[in-house]
């Protein structure tokens, strides 16, 4: 890799190339105009004027450039080394192309090479065979192994319909078959998209980057005229400089650090986020996820485990606990969902309540439905076919049971709900036909851990909003308990857009995460909208990232890799600038301490002589390149602080440190540049 | 108590002054451009409107940056023309009982725009240039338009800052005729007033004769003084009626003149600092701008007056010894006064002066040089100490704003491409001019040729010229003779594009930032209140200038301060 990235370096010297930058451009034309002076020294004094101080200067003006390419280079590297491995999967596969259907409704199937599919194409993908391009399920569900993607080795459910209905070319079908419509054209699709970014062949400068980059270029033109202006003062004052002397000096002025950097932390930052799986279709959005200051997140799955869990059973007066957690067990035995799974584990848990076969009791399970928002049992008790019906449901819809059956709910019970409402928590009514039993207290976990998740992010200025279905008692609850600051109850799909326009309108930034299809408006509006991969085709495209693990609390994550983005381009431009000071203590006495000796006071580093100065801080300036690219391909370390802190902290790091370092730098290289006697 | 203290005791009287100033001053600046009422609406406002009637604008349209901008290039441009005129044609014009000629055309250029661009460069001796209806209609005239013009500015930019998703910053002749009328006018009247009791004179009698006590005859030259210092001070322009500036007495006759010429020097720059935070609803906001114009100003002060105290170690020898080497200083108020006085007129674009620079020692003329080079934004000229210094305020933004890990903004409002590349043209301008002309003139016959001291310090003075045209300044080193076609020339366009070279950009940004919408401030934002901002704002002033120059000032004032201690002067 490394030497990779060198050979780069040396292909990106190309001027043209180098003009996109042109703090480094300028030091190339420096360096080309030195080595005009150490050409015409050799012509003058022979061979012995490559071992001369303008040789030097040159070379290490050259290594300055060469260390600058070198850092974006071996930032390229690093995606390029990922990138390889991704289109490895892209190898040209076979595709079942569905053409029509024959007489007898079977599929009349033509295989094609997947680089001819067009968007609309439908093809056929089963157990076995690698799904030929990006597309949307039609037909059919399947289990899919996305490893080449995302690295996770456990395969995932896809299936026509819903939030789960995108797949992505390269992945393989496991088991089953399905139906795709195929949504890319060939060259558009997502692993086409993700190779060139993480190559960085479509990298375009964020913003922030380009105003970063007129600004050096501002201190570079006002240095260029610094030292260009002091060949006309120098001839005033009788002294004269040489050229490569001049040069050296708006090499080291010149904001090389950071300019040599810049294009390196940018791709770097990418990079980071790729290695979390995460897909940032443009830099910028990356660099919007620093600014964020509202995030928007689904109760269900980011702040909550996906489920709600029973806690409790609370009879009704003149019921036992007991006849209770029976009835609500029995309810719940044939009950697949997780919330049904948990009613048994805790009536085994505090009952010691066994599980029964409902075929050897003679009960038949009563599925939920929509219509009557219950599900239980109905059990046969003697053999005049009278049943015994066995519900659980929501307290208005067992409410509407009973009253059928000439019973009521009595008012105890309805209190008891409306507290267990109260405390975040879900009622569920459990009624043994016309007789109410008690309530079922269903929880919403908070997962482990957020709150202090949700403290930090309100260190860092950002301000987390909880989007809910549950009626708002229930929502407050849990957002009490997680620690939000803002929760929206009794929210549609449409209400994330209300809600994203609303904080949007007084200024804020707003990221979200979202999969389903109705998230897509909201995703779209969002300043950062990062979609789960295992959402439809419609919320990644809307969204501005995809996460390719579909873990919610990845948006976090995002939020800190910008922000680190951030900082590590202000803390290197911070550094570079105040490197200066130290190089013109060491360069301007240098400079004239033939016409005005006097100028020795300044030489506060006591430096040996003036060629080992000038030498020295050269050397210094680019050492310092290669000595931070580690920290520009790394960031810097981002602390959930606030921003006083922060800036505190940072400044203290890089400004003072930029102070310093360099006086301590250059006089350690001046003694290593006498010692090895490189000066007369 | 000695002299030293009296000095401590004048700086403090002087800081206190200003800052109990700044409030009640910016307050109302504040009120008067937010068009809320004041006290002086019902004499102002039937004349306010009648303005706007006569000159057939609409003074309440608002107005892009755009439009903006060519009504106030248009004005400019035609005050520019009118003062050429005015002096090539005065010696068939009224008010002229000295019977002075037409002023040469190159110097007539060069004052046209001298004092149009705020500068008040004087390449002339007043007295024996200028008739008193040149004085009056086109200089004085411009005191107050130039001062307006930069004032209209800085409140096009505070509004660019305050206002959200708007189009317009406000309307160039609202702004300029309420800061004629509302603030220069009646500010001047009154210290006008103030100078008279104490002696400045105010006269149209032609000057007078008198036989001195050695027999000889001498004219003494007098002029409607008082109406031009007030506005001189206090619009920042600086030039002077007489040649010798603020240490005539007829301008500048007591202690407590010279006090007030100061504090007025500065605190229409001050006071602007709370306009801002007044009209973006954060006073805070203002007073950190405040700050960091002391520390600069204050460190500055230091500097000069330390380096003057020393004074000069080869007079020491001869047993002269600091402060009583008061060639060049103001000998009535003493050294603390003149250092001050260098300190104030230099921190703003004024460039009246009550001593002469060319004579501080090499590190006090080296710190004029500075606050000058810096763009004088320690408190500045009236608007353009404002301006100035928040283009600073966007380059320290952007530089460490970035360290919180967010994309930079100010007061709310996102920094990008547009506003960097604008602010950093502002910033540069003057660099790029001093720069370029102290080279081309360092180097020209023609411009080595007016040098009248050699060595380092003729490159001081060469580097003072256009440091002080470039900023907007207007005093001088004297010892340089800059009343040559070269220099009049190159300085008079050299005042011209330092001057609207940073307006431009100004309102480019002005207008930019309007139209963003505004961040809500929260923990996470980068904070521009409080005192580790105001180090950082100042830090960096002194920064970029002090990168940009230190060559330049290196081959200078530094070596000549080396030398001087080495025993060698020039």
């Amino acid at each position: 890799m490394v030497r990779q990235a060198a050979r780069d370096s040396l292909r990106k010297l190309n001027p043209v190339y180098m003009l996109h930058n042109p703090v480094m451009f300028v030091v190339e034309v420096g360096a080309l105009l030195t080595t005009g002076v150490v050409l015409q020294n050799i012509i003058t004094t022979g061979w012995r004027a490559l071992l001369g101080f303008d040789a030097q200067i040159t070379l290490w003006l050259w290594f300055t450039v060469l260390f600058a390419n070198f850092a974006e280079s071996i930032a390229e590297a690093r995606g390029k080394a990922h990138a390889d491995s991704l289109r490895r999967t892209r190898a040209e596969t076979k595709a079942k192309k569905i053409v029509g259907t024959n007489a007898d409704g079977s599929l009349r199937i033509e295989i094609v090479p997947s680089s001819t599919l067009r968007q609309g194409d439908l093809v056929l993908a089963e157990a076995g065979d690698i799904i030929p391009g990006d597309g949307e399920i039609v037909e059919g569900i399947a289990s899919v192994d996305e490893s080449a993607i995302t690295g996770e080795s456990a395969p995932v459910i896809r299936e026509a319909g819903g939030d789960r209905s995108a797949v992505t070319g390269g992945t393989r079908v496991i088991s089953d078959q399905i139906k795709i419509r195929i949504t890319a054209n060939p060259g558009e699709t997502f692993l086409d998209r993700m190779i060139s970014l993480v190559e960085g062949a479509r990298r375009q400068k964020t913003p922030n980057e380009v105003a970063l980059m007129v600004l050096l270029t501002g201190l570079t033109i006002i240095f260029l005229l610094a030292v260009a202006t002091l060949e006309p003062f120098a001839r005033y004052s009788r002294a004269t400089v040489s050229l490569p002397v001049l040069v050296a000096l708006l090499v080291c002025l010149a904001p090389t650090t950071i300019g040599a950097l810049l294009s390196a932390i940018g791709i770097a930052g990418m990079d980071r986020l790729v290695r979390r799986n995460v897909l940032a279709l443009s830099g910028h959005a990356v660099e919007a996820a620093g600014d964020v200051d509202v995030l928007l997140l689904d109760k269900t799955g980011t702040i909550t485990l996906g489920n709600r869990m029973a806690r409790e059973f609370i009879p009704a007066p003149g019921v036992t606990a007991a006849e209770l957690a029976n009835a609500a067990q029995l309810a719940s035995l044939a009950d697949e969902t997780p919330e049904g799974r948990s009613i048994v584990v805790l009536a085994k848990e505090q009952y010691g309540l066994r599980g029964r076969d409902l075929r050897q009791i003679g009960a038949t399970f009563v599925p939920f439905t929509a219509q009557t928002r219950m599900s239980g049992v109905d059990l046969q008790v003697g053999s005049d076919g009278q049943k015994r019906q066995i519900r659980k449901g929501a307290v208005e819809a067992i409410k509407a049971f009973v009253e059928r059956q000439g019973g009521s709910i009595p008012a105890e019970v309805l209190a008891i709900a409306a507290d267990v409402a109260k405390s975040g928590g879900t009622p569920l009514a459990v009624a043994d036909g016309a007789r109410v039993l008690g309530i079922i207290h269903l929880k919403d976990v908070v997962k482990g851990g957020i709150k202090e998740r949700f403290a930090e992010l309100r260190r860092m200025g950002i301000r987390t909003v909880m989007i809910t279905g549950d009626n708002p008692l229930t929502a407050a609850a849990i957002a009490a308990e997680a620690g939000v600051d803002e929760f929206v109850a009794e929210a549609t799909p449409e209400t994330k857009l209300q809600v994203i326009r609303k904080y949007q309108a007084e200024g804020h930034l707003v990221a979200m995460i979202g999969d389903g299809t109705n998230d897509a408006p909201a995703l779209a509006q969002a300043d950062v909208g990062v979609a789960m991969n295992s959402g439809t085709q419609a919320a990644k495209e809307a969204g501005n990232m995809v996460d390719l693990d579909s873990n919610p609390t990845k948006l976090l994550e995002v939020v800190e890799i910008g922000k680190q983005l951030l900082i590590t381009r202000g803390a290197l431009t911070t550094f570079s600038i105040a490197n200066d000071v130290a190089k013109y203590f060491a360069i301007i006495p240098a400079m004239f301490s033939t016409t005005y000796p006097v100028l020795d006071r300044l030489n506060v580093m006591h430096l040996d002589s003036p060629a080992s100065a000038i030498l020295s801080a050269v050397i210094f300036n680019a050492l310092i390149i290669v000595a931070l690219i580690p920290l520009a391909l790394r960031g810097v370390q981002y602390r959930p602080l606030g921003a006083a802190a922060l800036l505190r902290r940072n400044l203290l790091i890089y400004g003072l440190g930029g102070l310093i370092v360099p006086f301590a730098g250059i006089k350690l290289i001046d003694l290593l540049v006498v010692a090895l006697h490189l000066v007369p | 108590m000695g002299n030293a203290t009296w000095d401590l005791i004048e700086v403090a009287a002087f800081v206190i002054t200003l800052t109990a100033l700044t409030p009640l001053l910016g307050g109302y600046m504040a009120r008067v451009f937010s068009g809320e009422k004041t006290l002086l609406d019902p004499v102002l406002r039937p004349v306010e409107q009648w303005f706007y009637r006569l000159a057939g604008v609409d003074g309440h349209q608002e107005m892009t940056w755009k439009q903006y901008a060519r009504a106030l290039l248009a004005f400019n441009a035609l005050g520019l023309v009118a003062v050429y005129l005015i002096q090539r044609m005065q010696g068939v014009l009224p008010f002229n009982p000295e019977h002075l000629p037409a002023v040469s055309p190159a110097i007539a250029f060069n004052t046209a725009a001298s004092f149009v661009t705020n500068t008040n460069w004087q390449a002339y001796a007043g007295e024996t240039t200028m008739s008193y209806l040149t004085q009056m209609a086109a200089l004085t005239v411009q005191n107050f338009l130039s001062a307006a013009t930069g004032i209209a500015v800085a409140i096009a930019f505070i509004r660019g800052l305050a206002r959200r998703n708007a189009d317009g910053i406000g309307n160039f002749w609202f702004d300029l005729t309420r800061s004629v009328l509302w603030i220069l006018l009646p500010f001047s009247f009154l210290l006008a007033l103030v100078l008279v009791s104490q002696g400045v004179v105010q006269t149209f009698a032609p000057y007078h004769t008198v036989t001195t006590l050695e027999g000889e005859i001498q004219r003494i030259a007098v002029a409607p003084a008082a109406s031009q210092e007030a506005i001189k001070v206090l619009g920042t322009n600086g030039g002077g009626i007489f040649n010798a500036n603020s240490s005539h007495p007829f301008e500048n006759p007591t202690p407590l003149t010279n006090f007030l010429e100061m504090v007025a020097i500065l605190s229409i720059g001050a006071g602007l600092t709370y306009t801002l935070g007044k009209m973006v609803g954060d006073t805070r906001q203002g007073w950190v701008l405040y700050g960091a114009m002391l520390i600069i100003f204050l460190a500055a002060f230091a500097l000069i007056y330390q380096s003057e105290m020393v004074g000069n170690p080869q007079l020491a020898a001869l047993g002269l010894t600091g402060p009583t080497a008061l060639e060049g200083k103001e000998i009535r108020f003493g050294i603390g006064s003149t250092a001050l006085f260098a300190t104030v007129t230099t921190a703003a674009s004024c460039g009246a002066v009550n001593g002469m620079h060319d004579s501080l020692t090499p590190l006090g003329g080296l710190v004029t040089l500075t606050l000058m080079m810096l763009g004088e934004v320690a408190f500045g000229g009236a608007g353009s100490g404002l301006y100035g210094i928040l283009l600073f305020v966007i380059v320290t933004v952007f530089i460490v704003g970035l360290m919180v890990g967010r994309t930079p903004e100010y007061l709310g409002k996102k920094i990008e491409p547009f506003e960097m590349k604008m602010a950093t043209i502002g910033v540069l301008i003057p660099g790029v001019l001093i720069l370029i002309g102290t080279a081309v003139a360092a180097v020209l016959p023609a411009g080595t040729g007016s040098i009248l001291n050699p060595g380092p310090h003729g490159l001081s003075e060469i580097l003072y010229a256009f440091t002080s045209t470039a900023a907007n300044n207007g005093s001088a080193f004297a010892g340089l003779d800059s009343t040559t076609p070269f220099y009049t020339l190159y300085l008079g366009i050299q005042m011209i594009l330092g001057r609207f070279g940073v307006i431009l950009p100004v309102l480019a940004i002005a207008g930019h930032m309007a139209a963003k919408k505004a961040v809500p401030a929260g923990p996470g934002t980068f904070p521009t209140t409080g005192v580790l901002f105001a180090a950082l704002l100042a830090g960096v002033i002194i920064l970029v200038g002090a990168l940009t120059f230190l060559p330049a000032l290196a081959l200078g004032p530094i070596v000549e301060h080396l030398l001087m201690w080495a025993g060698r002067a020039f």
